[in-house]
């Protein structure tokens, strides 16, 4: 890493944050978010909040057949996005697909793969929560966990070589669960002795699903294995978005201008359920996300706002009810749309189909219809 | 024309599509300085230089998972496994996210890459180094799966399987990377993907086979000719999508079939065959179709020559069928 601060951030200890308890900023870093930046963040996290509450109760509802929110972890999709430039290629986790939202994807689509009708770009092939986009370089993830990981260490090999101006960079995300993989640790390996021009960034909300990160590393930290794949490894405050997007911009330029990989530990909570399929209270305390919401991301960058005279009540309110009014006019026009074609199940498994598509196809256009869910 | 071997062939195969095509890599273990364990990829760092011939970290998922990325990005990558039996590893990274990589993104993207990896038994390899995973790759949506028998088909197969908007798994029968030598013309040509050669026409029973099982089916067919029996032997080529208009044309005029592989026989490719056979050419049948295939063990060092479905064990079955 090529700024002090950065370099001086012990990823066995320290964590590494600007925003105070008090709202302000640390005078002591430069931490490079203009007011008119922060502000971008502020509506972008707001907006994020607002849309996943409205698609889980979607879900509940039976609108929606399944959805994983970012609830609490809003502050690195967002500063990630900020942060990025246009030519970069995304490969995100579960919750960081709202990089995309950030980098200029319609919300209308995004919210179109949640239906997976005729709005959705990727044509009713995956369940929500599963996007991608080539217009924005963001790739889907998997739910195996991991794969994710060595595809952005690729692709950031392969702008290696490339060497095409203005020069790129890829990054790829993980949970702390991931770090469990073997994906995690080719793609760690692999970044190294190939100098890639990739930042890998793992999100720590403590939970994979049920299982604390205690059971899954007895790592001190997930930032220090950094250490062994011959690269930095930064410990920053994941919900502190001035700080995270310091230490991303950091990564990032270093990425960019040859300095090779970085790993980020990004400290953080998953406030709600997993996903809409599961329940938290079986296995943690009321307490402990008691203790969380106080350190809420959306929170402190209000504060911060404050603080600076740039947030106040009345433009929160405001702010707050037109994402909404946006997300439920979006929801309104698409919900309605028709599902996918039949044929269309066939298309894209190949570039074209083969025989035995063919043959299938024709069976399934000529027989029974399935019942509805 | 040049003689070849199938070592050479798919060397030749690679360098002509390396200087064509700046896009195309290869990378893998040992695939560089050494030129692979097989020394397929000979010569190929010298000529290509270290961003061109990647020697990478030993790692299988590491290594199909960044060509993904290499692909996605725009690259064409032709990683080699080095033993088809260390797939394993990467076995998510090919079947969840190379295959379904256009289908789950609508088909805004796709992943293009060619995996080189030696198959089959025969060499004294052991359990690690003699399997035949072709059936797992053929049952997954979204692949295509080559196994050429001989130099001509090495080279024209994997240059079309390269230029192929699909992701191919090639296959090379290691038994015969050396032993099966022909002309192989110097510069362009492709084997179209997607079809059988009849490698030796008969009208009494229809023998399909690939790799290098071919040579065995090939070998029992002069033994039943011998006997009276002519043997009609379908080179497969392309495994999946298969020819089945070359191989239900040929059951229509023998009706009788026995199918060779080597992997095990439950659930292997010759069980699809046969219920395609059965789908497709029941009434033309006259007796019922027959593998002779590994066994259901996993792959044994001492006793490797008796596992093999090898020529004598095809030519009883041969006559079997042809005496129902």
């Amino acid at each position: 890493m090529d700024t002090a601060v950065v370099s001086e951030t012990d990823p066995d200890v320290m964590l590494f944050r600007v925003l105070r308890d008090d709202g302000t900023a640390d005078p002591g870093v430069d931490h490079g978010m203009t007011d008119a930046v922060a502000l971008r963040a502020y509506f972008e996290m707001r907006r994020l909040r607002a849309l996943d509450a409205r698609m889980i109760l979607l879900q509940r509802q039976g609108r929606v057949g399944f959805y994983g929110a970012a609830t609490g972890q809003e502050a690195v999709p967002i500063a990630s996005g900020l942060a990025l430039a246009k030519q970069d290629w995304v490969f995100p986790a579960l919750r960081e697909q709202s990089v995309m939202l950030v980098r200029g994807y319609p919300l209308r689509d995004y919210i179109g793969q949640v239906f997976g009708n005729a709005a959705d770009n990727l044509k009713g092939r995956q369940p929500p929560s599963h996007q991608a986009g080539k217009a924005v370089h963001q790739v889907s993830w998997s739910p195996v966990i991991g794969p994710q990981i060595p595809q952005a260490v690729g692709a950031a090999m392969a702008m290696r070589m490339a060497k095409r101006r203005p020069h790129e960079i890829a990054v790829g995300y993980c949970g702390d669960g991931a770090t469990s993989q073997p994906d995690f640790h080719a793609a760690m390996n692999f970044a190294g002795v190939f100098k890639a021009p990739v930042v890998i960034i793992c999100q720590n909300n403590h939970w994979s699903i049920s299982v604390p990160t205690a059971k899954q590393t007895a790592s001190r930290t997930i930032a220090i294995k950094a250490r062994a794949y011959g690269m930095p490894g930064v410990r920053v405050d994941g919900n502190d978005v001035l700080a995270v997007y310091k230490v991303l911009r950091d990564a990032f330029a270093c990425a960019r201008s040859g300095g090779g990989p970085t790993f980020v530990e990004a400290v953080t909570y998953r406030m709600g359920a997993h996903t809409t399929s599961d329940d938290p209270k079986l296995y943690r305390s009321d307490s402990e996300v008691e203790a969380w919401a106080k350190k809420d991301p959306i929170d402190r960058l209000r504060r911060y706002l404050e603080a600076r005279g740039l947030m106040d009540d009345a433009r929160d309110t405001k702010l707050e009810a037109d994402a909404s009014a946006e997300i439920v006019s979006i929801i309104r026009e698409v919900e309605e749309l028709a599902a996918p074609s039949l044929a269309s199940m066939f298309d894209d498994v190949y570039a074209e189909l083969p025989w035995n598509l063919r043959e299938q196809k024709a069976a399934l256009e000529s027989g029974p219809r399935a019942p509805k869910h | 024309m040049p003689e070849m071997n199938m070592v050479g062939a798919i060397n030749d195969a690679l360098r002509h599509e390396m200087r064509k095509d700046p896009r195309v890599l290869v990378m893998g273990e040992d695939v560089g300085k050494v030129g692979g364990v097989f020394r397929v990829t000979q010569g190929l760092f010298e000529e290509f230089g270290e961003d061109r011939v990647i020697d990478t970290p030993l790692s299988e998922g590491g290594i199909i998972g960044t060509a993904i990325g290499m692909a996605l990005y725009g690259l064409v990558p032709v990683p080699e496994i080095q033993f088809a039996d260390f797939i394993y590893p990467a076995f998510d990274q090919i079947v969840s996210e190379l295959a379904k990589m256009r289908y789950r993104s609508g088909g805004e993207y796709a992943s293009k890459i060619v995996i080189r990896s030696p198959v089959g038994g025969g060499i004294r390899g052991g359990h690690y180094h003699s399997q035949s995973p072709e059936a797992l790759f053929i049952h997954t949506a979204g692949l295509k799966v080559v196994c050429p028998s001989n130099p001509y088909d090495a080279k024209g197969l994997l240059l079309a399987s390269i230029r192929d908007p699909d992701p191919v798994l090639f296959f090379e029968p290691k038994r015969v990377y050396r032993a099966a030598k022909g002309d192989v013309p110097e510069g362009d040509y492709t084997v179209e993907l997607g079809k059988a050669a009849v490698t030796r026409p008969g009208k009494h029973v229809t023998v399909i086979a690939w790799g290098a099982m071919l040579y065995e089916a090939l070998a029992a067919a002069d033994e039943a000719a011998k006997q009276g029996v002519e043997c009609e032997v379908l080179d497969l080529r392309t495994l999946w999508p298969v020819d089945i208009d070359a191989i239900v044309a040929s059951v229509k005029k023998t009706g009788r079939v026995v199918v060779v592989h080597e992997a095990p026989k439950t659930c292997g490719f010759g069980a699809e065959l046969v219920a395609l056979i059965n789908e497709k050419a029941f009434v033309h049948l006259e007796a019922p179709p027959i593998r002779v295939a590994g066994f259901d063990t996993p792959f044994p060092y001492s006793l490797e020559m008796e596992y093999l479905p090898l020529a004598h064990r095809i030519l009883p079955a041969v006559l079997d069928t042809a005496r129902f």
